[in-house]
Order: structure tokens, then C-alpha cells, then sequence
């Protein structure tokens, strides 16, 4: 046995190794799309909250976001501007998942590994514990007319899921999920400043992780 | 020291084999389906390689059922992790011996 073929041997238990454990083709170009369709909403919504002000102006806020006497605020959970804010909430969250599948089981398809496969299904499901969680979590609170928790909470829990779901995935995902913790926590501690927070979290560290991934491994 | 090629396991001198072991040795279980699917070996190859391990007692099999489908799941025995990491020292060691050369 000559030398290349020990190190095929080699190669060949390493890339069973890594592919029977991670899902190796997420895309990272999808990454950089939920990024940008993350700001353009983050824009949007930026648009409905602040009241257009003259240059001289404050700037003015037009959610009842504070629950004043201590009871639920069941009505600024309905009113019109919150209503807004989720369905361009839930506009963005679909696109980039639409997006996530298109390109990902391209890619999928490119390095012959199942879409719908074991490593697949656990890299969901370790994602979909905090995911829901804290989705479900979110949802109670703002309910409740806790708008203030909605973006900290966000970041945090998406932290979490990148960091868990980078176990079974590259492992770069890890310091994004930490970033959005860290992201998480500093706008939990800066109140009035979520929306800016948001977008940097799932806007800017999309692009940025999106781009560092599809350089180092979609090409 | 002299490491001779016989020092490596018959039992990996198989691609699928050795493909299988080291699934098993980063996995806790993984089942026929999703090996055959990984390896892209048919039913027939995949079984026998793996009757082969098992014979050697390098593997544990554990026959369950989903719904009315049979649904086997594998797992690397101690022994097979013991052989399996001497057939990578092996191999380690050959490589060395063969840069010196």
C-alpha cells in the first residue's frame, strides 16, 4: 500500500465522520438574504413606530408600551401598530426560511447529502427547543403589553439555538449565536433601543456570518 | 521500529467497512436506512458488510419497530472501538514510517 492510498483511507473516515454527524450544507448565502430581508424590515417597521419628525422635532413613539397600572394590556396587543409589526415580523421570518430551504437543498443536492436526513432532522430539532420557547414565551408577553422584551428575547433565544444547533452544523455558528446573546443582553439593558438592536442581530451578523460562511465553504 | 501492513485490521480492509466503524465511532446509533443512505451502498452491500462486523462483535444490533416497519439501529461495540482506534494508529504509524523513507 503506497502513501495516497493510506491517506485516501484516512480522508475517507474523517468525511464519514463529519458527515454522518453535521449537516454541512447550509447555505451561506442564505444567510446574507435573511440578513437584508431582516433590515429592509427592520426598516419598515422603523417607518410605522417613529412618527415622522421635523428636524427640530422629538421623536415620538406611537406604541402604548407601557403597562401601567400592573393588569394585561390586551389592546395593544391588538392594535393596529403592533398587528403591523408582526405581519412584517412574520414576512421576514418566512422569506428567509423560504429562502434557507431553496438554496440550502441545492446545495444539499450538490454535495449528495438528503435534504431530510439525520443530521438534518437533529439540527432542527436542537433548534426548534429554544426557538419555540421562546417564541411561545415572546408571544405571552406581548400579550401581557410587555413590548420592551420582544427584541432582548429575540436575540437570546436565537442565541441559544445557534449555539446548541452548532453541534451538528459548522461549528462557526457558535460565536454568532454568543454575539446574540451578548447583542441580546446589552438591549435588555439599554431599553427604548430594541429595534436597533434587532436589526444589527439578525440584520448586520447575517450578512457578516453569511458572507464569512459562503466564502469558506459554498464556493 | 518496523510496523508491518499485517498490523492492520482485516476487518477494515473493506471501503464500507471501514466506512461504517467510523460512522459508529462519532455516533451514539445510526440506522440502515440512513447509512445506506450516507455510504450510497445498496441494501444487499451494506447488509453483509455489516454482518461481517457484527460476526467480528464489532458492532451491536438493535431491532426495534416503527409502526409496522422494522427499524435497525447499529452501534460500535467496545471491542470494535478498541480495534477500530488500533487500525487508525496503524495507520498513523505507517504514514510516518513511509515520510522517513
Amino acid at each position: 500500500m503506497e502513501n495516497n492510498k493510506l491517506q485516501e483511507e484516512l480522508l475517507s473516515i474523517r468525511t464519514m465522520m463529519e458527515r454522518s454527524s453535521k449537516f454541512i450544507s447550509l447555505s451561506g448565502l442564505s444567510g446574507v438574504m435573511a440578513g437584508i430581508y431582516a433590515l429592509a424590515g427592520a426598516f419598515a417597521a422603523y417607518r410605522i413606530i417613529y412618527r415622522p419628525a421635523g428636524v427640530f422635532g422629538y421623536r415620538d413613539f406611537v406604541i402604548p408600551n407601557e403597562n401601567h397600572d400592573g393588569y394585561p394590556l390586551l389592546h395593544s396587543f391588538l392594535s393596529p401598530v403592533v398587528l403591523n409589526l408582526i405581519l412584517i415580523a412574520v414576512a421576514v421570518l418566512l422569506a428567509s426560511i423560504i429562502t434557507c430551504y431553496i438554496l440550502t437543498s441545492q446545495k444539499a443536492k450538490k454535495h449528495g447529502q438528503a435534504m431530510w436526513g439525520k443530521t438534518s432532522r437533529t439540527l432542527l430539532f436542537t433548534m426548534a427547543v429554544p426557538l419555540v420557547t421562546g417564541g411561545l414565551l415572546i408571544l405571552i408577553l406581548i400579550s401581557r403589553g410587555y413590548l420592551g422584551v420582544v427584541a432582548p428575547a429575540c436575540l437570546a433565544f436565537y442565541g441559544l439555538a445557534l449555539v446548541s444547533a452548532s453541534a451538528y452544523t459548522f461549528t462557526d455558528i457558535k460565536y454568532l449565536g454568543l454575539c446574540e446573546i451578548a447583542l441580546g443582553i446589552i438591549a435588555a439593558i439599554l431599553p427604548g433601543y430594541g429595534l436597533l438592536f434587532w436589526a444589527i442581530g439578525f440584520g448586520v451578523l447575517h450578512i457578516v456570518y453569511g458572507s464569512l460562511l459562503y466564502t469558506k465553504y459554498d464556493r | 521500529m518496523k510496523v508491518a501492513f499485517d498490523k492492520l485490521d482485516k476487518a477494515f480492509e473493506n471501503r464500507v467497512r471501514l466506512q461504517i466503524m467510523s460512522v459508529l465511532m462519532v455516533n451514539e446509533q445510526y440506522d440502515f436506512n440512513s447509512l445506506k443512505e450516507l455510504l450510497q451502498v445498496t441494501d444487499g452491500n451494506l447488509a453483509s458488510n455489516l454482518k461481517a462486523l457484527e460476526k467480528e462483535d464489532y458492532i451491536i444490533i438493535h431491532k426495534t419497530f416503527v409502526g409496522k416497519k422494522p427499524n435497525t439501529n447499529y452501534q460500535a461495540s467496545a471491542k470494535g472501538k478498541t480495534a477500530f482506534q488500533n487500525h487508525l494508529n496503524t495507520l498513523e504509524q505507517l504514514i510516518k514510517q513511509q515520510k522517513k523513507a
